[in-house]
């Protein structure tokens, strides 16, 4: 689950790392008046969306007037902001953060994720913070700082040391830099967090060490023993389909295609996806039903994927092992009753009590397409949708 | 021979009283596992299946001699489960749970390391469908009768993915030495290259199949041990080569993945060290049965 950087900022500073003063708004009036409050001449207003390249999108403006203020935030509120990490759809701006502009001295990349070769927290961290992060590591990978911490005793202070000075952070400043990582490593292990990221991290004119952006993901597996991070959710910020789904236990991407797909499993609703387009087809979404499915929840994923007006034909694939294809086939007849569905369906069941399954559907006297192997199922799924474009662009014609 | 389950393992089912774990115990002893018994807190004295329950590990294990653990325990608790397995006398121990916290597993990893080498636990899962010697014995949740006895080993990330492999293999005729599920989490207890290493010892074994997916270093790592230690033939598929590029929101992900995460990157990694790779999921095993012949006529 991913969270705002004005609430990434609240949670940071209680572990004792900087930030810039600002605050939270949600109208252009209440922006002005928040930069007032904070007093100054310059502020920066910042779109708050979950997605990264917000400065290049123009969702962050530096204002030195009232005037200026409303016109910064006439553009941002309402609109979507679209950044190479939104997709072209971009992401709603209801909330703007308003922040006391300071002075920069240098900027640097900080980044706490979750590395899946050592199996540990790593650090990775850059002097030359800013933008273009992704640039800088695939061109001059050696200017990259990374650490990994050892979980049984934690971010020791000789390894944050040893950060500062990679980072070519005088003296004077290393304490505060190390206040700074110590601060960050607490706060990931300790709320459950997939990432942390600073980007950028100042060296103020007056030498403070301040957190100007923060990013903060966090394992959706524990969330149910942080309820103050639960509460940070956003649904404004996520897909509309992809957030229910997620709220019936079902997983769901939705993507460009017209084959809908229903599957058992990550591993195979991916490769049921690799097969529909290796027959010619083209698939409207991902979806895993998972493990124990009951029969409501394959009538519920067959709702969410013909919500998709896109679709025009539906693969059913499940090899059962933890599920039943009883349930499952008893979940599509319940489903195609209810729903009149007017494109082909195709099922292919496998595994724990296919034999059952098979004849629920049998005797539904349903026009369900059956297929044993996953070739072709795909195949006949691919093929029925062809003829059916076929036959609209007949009727069309006879029209 | 097998690798990490045969007829002489010994299992507890760690979380036996749910109503997931009785139906997959009853499977498994119909499949003729040896199943002694189970571990539940608080419950100890009842029986399940006609298996005694146990408390603690210790009691189980000092009772049944029991070397072997299935973990069906809810996600708050699997990761303390797994420990006490670890610290019990387990030898080796199968997560099916699903959902365990990535930070809990990072702490499960390092309290395993706190036994020497030849005390220490494997671990398979979590978020797997377990592992299946077929004819020998079944710990997990996997339909046993997909699985004809022989000479392929499977690995595979996903369950049902590995069930798809281990069909079209029983279509052709084709047996399996042992098929373990690693599980689809980011942190898990081994990798492809820690089962590889396993199957590349075991004389049952004469081809192994490996089934990957896109995210994570775990299939670039197998390739450079398959590539400078594996004799016998590897065949893999990479599921997600139509997936979309996930949308994730930081930057640092990016940095310490650079190469070799995509399906398409890995389907090249693995071509490069020698291992067969079946272009899509429908011809896994026909891709399996080919190479075989071929080390047949060599």
């Amino acid at each position: 689950m991913d969270i705002h950087e004005y609430q990434a900022k609240e949670i940071l500073s209680g572990f004792g790392v900087e930030v810039a003063p600002g605050a939270l708004a949600y109208s252009p009036e209440q922006a002005a008046y928040r930069a007032r409050e904070l007093g100054g001449e310059k502020w920066v207003v910042k779109a708050q969306v979950h997605a990264g390249g917000r400065g290049r999108a123009g969702g962050v403006k530096v204002c030195d007037s009232d005037t200026d203020i409303h016109q910064a935030c006439e553009g941002m509120f309402g609109a979507k902001l679209v950044t190479h990490q939104t997709g072209p759809e971009g992401k709603g701006i209801y909330r703007v953060y308003v922040e006391a502009g300071v002075e920069i001295e240098r900027e640097i990349y900080l980044g706490f994720v979750l590395d899946r070769s050592t199996q540990r927290v790593m650090i990775v961290a850059s002097a030359e913070g800013g933008m273009e992060i992704e640039e800088i590591s695939a061109q001059r990978p050696e200017s990259i700082v990374r650490a990994t911490v050892e979980p049984a005793v934690g971010l020791r202070d000789f390894q944050a040391r040893e950060i500062a000075f990679a980072l070519r952070m005088d003296a004077g400043l290393v304490q505060s830099m190390v206040r700074t990582l110590q601060g960050c490593y607490r706060a990931f292990t300790e709320l459950d967090a997939t990432m942390v990221e600073i980007n950028p991290l100042v060296v103020t004119a007056d030498r403070r060490i301040l957190a100007l952006d923060a990013k903060m993901s966090f394992d959706d597996n524990a969330l149910f023993r942080h309820p103050q991070v639960s509460e940070l959710r956003d649904k404004s910020q996520e897909d509309l389909r992809e957030s229910r789904a997620a709220d019936r236990g079902l997983s769901y991407v939705g993507l460009e295609g017209n084959i809908g797909c229903i599957v058992n499993g990550a591993g195979l609703a991916m490769a049921t996806m690799d097969t529909i387009m290796l027959a010619g087809g083209s698939p409207a979404n991902f979806l895993d039903i998972g493990g124990g499915a009951s029969p409501e929840r394959v009538a519920k994923a067959f709702r969410l994927v013909l919500s998709d007006k896109n679709v025009q034909a539906v693969l059913v694939n499940i090899f059962a092992g933890i599920n039943r294809c009883d349930w499952v086939a008893e979940g599509v007849v319940q489903a195609l009753q209810e729903l009149q569905v007017d494109i082909p369906v195709v099922v292919r069941l496998a595994g724990t009590n296919v034999e059952e399954g098979q004849r629920i559907l049998a005797k539904s006297g349903l026009p369900v397409i059956r297929a044993t192997s996953l070739m072709e199922a795909a195949e006949r799924v691919v093929g029925a949708w062809q003829n059916d474009q076929a036959q609209a662009i007949k009727v069309r014609a006879a029209q | 021979m097998s690798i990490l389950l045969d007829r002489n393992s010994r299992v507890i089912v760690q979380g036996i009283t749910g109503r997931i774990a009785r139906f997959h115990t009853k499977e498994m002893i119909e499949y003729g596992t040896s199943v002694v018994g189970g571990v539940v807190p608080g419950k100890g004295g009842e029986t399940v299946e006609g298996l005694p329950v146990f408390d603690t590990v210790k009691q189980a294990v000092a009772a049944t001699d029991a070397d072997t653990s299935l973990v069906f325990v809810p996600p708050p608790f699997a990761a303390d489960g797994i420990m006490e397995a670890a610290d019990g006398g387990i030898r080796y121990c199968v997560c099916i749970t699903d959902g365990i916290p990535a930070q809990d597993m990072i702490r499960v990893k390092r309290y395993m390391w706190r036994y020497p080498k030849e005390r220490r636990m494997v671990l398979t899962g979590p978020n797997c469908a377990g592992t299946i010697s077929p004819g020998k014995a079944l710990l997990g949740i996997m339909p046993g009768h997909i699985y004809l006895p022989g000479h392929v080993g499977i690995i595979g990330r996903s369950g049902t993915l590995g069930y798809e492999a281990a069909a079209q293999l029983k279509q052709l005729g084709i047996g399996v030495s042992t098929s373990v599920g690693i599980g689809g989490d980011p942190i898990n207890g081994s990798s492809f290259r820690d089962i590889l290493e396993l199957f590349e010892a075991d004389e049952d074994t004469h081809l192994i199949a490996m089934i990957g997916e896109i995210g994570g270093p775990q299939e670039a790592e197998a390739a450079a041990y398959i590539r400078d230690h594996m004799t016998k033939p590897v065949v893999a598929y990479v599921a997600g080569l139509t997936a979309p590029k996930g949308r994730t929101m930081g930057h640092a992900g990016a940095i310490i993945s650079a190469f070799g995460e995509s399906a398409s990157e890995k389907v090249e990694i693995l071509s490069a060290a020698g291992v067969t790779v079946a272009e899509n999921p429908a011809v896994i095993g026909e891709a399996i049965a080919r190479v075989m012949s071929k080390e047949r006529a060599a």
